[in-house]
């Protein structure tokens, strides 16, 4: 059973995304998404400052077993990157909802198509089966 | 016995399946003035026998010229166990093998090129070969704009000293991908990029071609160019004689930074001349570019047994993993090439190659005085060049070339077409395989033949 927390929402694609106190959004993937892929050899984070549009793909991760594309949830400008893990990729295996984050965005309008903790549990359990 | 694997019954039963009553009336659509008259020139069938000695006697026609010319490919000593060990079985393929892994030969082969490569433009990483020269010259302008993210911009500046051949491959390869190509101009007295001309301000670039040396055997100021270029926010292509890079300064340590991607032809390590290859290209970069590298990559690594072990990496660059997302479609058909050089790099060393290059330079600089000395020749750019110079005359070059053809002498390419500014200007060469006689015979002809060129 992944972990998936109460604070924050999550897309079909499998990244989280939570609100933080001055309005940015910060963007990761989830528990389940990094357990399908494995061993995290790279990560590659938006520019710092650069625009993106919402549905974008604007990250990538790579697993020793695949690549896969990080998609912006929300449009908006990256006001952080977590660059560090250029470095330490395994970061995002140890700790996805935490020092694993990807990137920090400054929202324009509203995330559309998030789901609750419930929905995305209900996601999980339905790729399981 | 005919090649084509059908039978009439199997072509009558797929004819059948689609309706169609013939070949004939399958390819009826196809307008009369398209299609082929059919194969009226070629004569009738001939023994294996025939065939030789016809062969032979057309090849022998070619004569056996002495070579002066350059301009790209190179006339230099193979020593005879390249190719000997090149066309053993066990490397005799232009591939990297299908389950690399379980062909560790051709991977460590390939992993000495690379740490070769790497070393020769004083690079961190090289991949594992490209198609030639100018294909590498436009995946590396390619790269450049992947690799800059900061500079958000498509645009490449390339010196007009960069090989006009290889400006039309770049800009044939990357028209259709949105890419900007902006050239720089060639200072007229030293025939190299001027840095105290560049523009102050240049707008954005992704990237800035340098090559070293330059089309016309020119060394260009690489240093204040990289410079220039890392100021402005570019990335910086070297594109590069490998050769000369035995005695120059290479990409990876031009200005204060270095340049951030290399390439160049490999056709000079140990591939021979011949009318359009096969040659190869090669590619090396700076580690922080490697994930941007095109083409295949081979690692060292340790296997569960702690032995030294070798594969295939960084594969989601690639084609067969991210096919939309992949960073070229070249996969590695210069292999068996990418080996000799392999084989012909490790004969020669470090000082077999330093050898090579300086006693081209000392040929080239022997010719250019031999020549100069006549009246009516003279050079056209005052820089230091490598093993190449640009010579003008009083009479058309072509006329010229076409008398030391006659004589049995290739005395260089006419750079009228490319650059009809410089006049009747011709680029000439001697590597190391020209001797002093054949030198000498070069000067004594022209000096014959350019008095009977005055009108």
């Amino acid at each position: 059973m992944s972990n998936i927390p109460a604070d924050r929402k999550y897309t079909k694609s499998h990244e989280w995304v939570k609100t933080n106190d001055d309005g940015t959004l910060t963007i990761g993937i989830t528990e389940h998404a990094q357990e399908l892929l494995g061993d995290m050899v790279f990560i590659e984070v938006p520019e710092e400052g650069g625009t993106l549009n919402a549905g974008e793909d604007c990250a990538v991760v790579e697993s020793v077993k695949a690549a896969s594309d990080v998609y912006a949830p929300v449009g908006g400008e990256v006001v952080e990157a977590n660059e560090g893990l250029a470095d330490s990729p395994e970061t995002v295996n140890q700790d996805p909802y935490g020092e694993g984050w990807l990137f920090r965005v400054k929202p324009e309008g509203e995330p559309q198509d998030l789901m609750d903790p419930d929905a995305y549990q209900a996601l999980v359990d339905s790729e399981s089966h | 016995m005919p090649f084509i694997p059908h039978t009439e019954e199997e072509v009558r039963a797929m004819l059948d399946a689609i309706g169609e009553s013939s070949m004939e009336a399958l390819f009826d659509e196809i307008p009369a003035e398209l299609r082929s008259e059919g194969l009226n020139r070629v004569p009738p069938g001939a023994s294996e026998m025939q065939v030789g000695q016809e062969i032979r006697q057309r090849a022998a026609a070619d004569g056996q010229p002495v070579c002066f010319m350059g301009a790209g490919a190179y006339e230099h000593h193979i020593p005879a166990a390249v190719w000997e060990l090149t066309t053993r079985g066990e490397f005799y393929s232009a591939y990297t093998p299908y389950q690399a892994e379980a062909s560790q030969g051709t991977l460590q082969v390939v992993y000495e090129f690379q740490t070769m490569m790497a070393h020769l433009t004083g690079m961190d990483a090289s991949n594992a070969s490209m198609y030639d020269g100018a294909s590498a010259l436009a995946e590396a302008a390619l790269m450049a704009v992947r690799a800059n993210r900061k500079a958000k911009s498509k645009r490449i500046l390339i010196p007009e000293s960069v090989h006009p051949v290889y400006r039309r491959v770049v800009e044939t390869i990357v028209r259709n991908q949105g890419l900007e190509l902006d050239s720089l101009a060639v200072d007229p007295e030293g025939g190299h990029v001027d840095p105290a001309a560049l523009p102050e301000d240049p707008g954005t670039f992704a990237g800035l071609v340098i090559p070293q040396p330059n089309y016309f055997g020119v060394l260009e100021e690489v240093d204040a160019l990289t410079d220039w270029a890392h100021a402005h926010g570019g990335l910086v292509i070297g594109q590069v004689n490998p050769t000369a890079m035995a005695v120059l300064t290479p990409p990876g340590e031009w200005g204060t930074e270095g340049a951030d991607i290399a390439c160049g032809e490999g056709q000079p390590l140990g591939a021979p001349l011949s009318s359009g290859g096969p040659y190869f290209g090669f590619m090396t970069c700076k580690q922080s570019h490697v994930r941007q590298l095109p083409g295949r990559i081979v690692g060292g690594t340790i296997d569960a047994d702690e032995r030294r072990g070798y594969t295939l990496t960084l594969q989601a660059r690639e084609q067969h993993i991210r096919r939309s997302k992949a960073t070229s479609n070249i996969c590695t058909n210069q292999g068996l090439l990418a080996t000799a050089a392999t084989i012909y790099l490790s004969l020669m060393g470090p000082d077999g190659l330093e050898r090579v290059a300086t006693a081209s330079h000392a040929n080239t600089r022997k010719l250019a005085e031999a020549l100069t000395a006549i009246d009516g020749v003279e050079k056209v750019f005052d820089r230091p060049c490598f093993h190449e110079v640009a010579l003008r005359t009083e009479v058309p070059a072509d006329r010229l070339l076409d008398a030391l053809a006659a004589e049995g002498i290739l005395g260089g390419v006419a750079l009228g077409e490319d650059y009809p500014e410089l006049g009747d200007a011709f680029l000439v060469c001697a590597t190391e395989v020209r001797t002093e006689d054949q030198i000498r015979a070069y000067a004594d002809a022209v000096a014959r033949i350019l008095p009977t060129l005055r009108d």
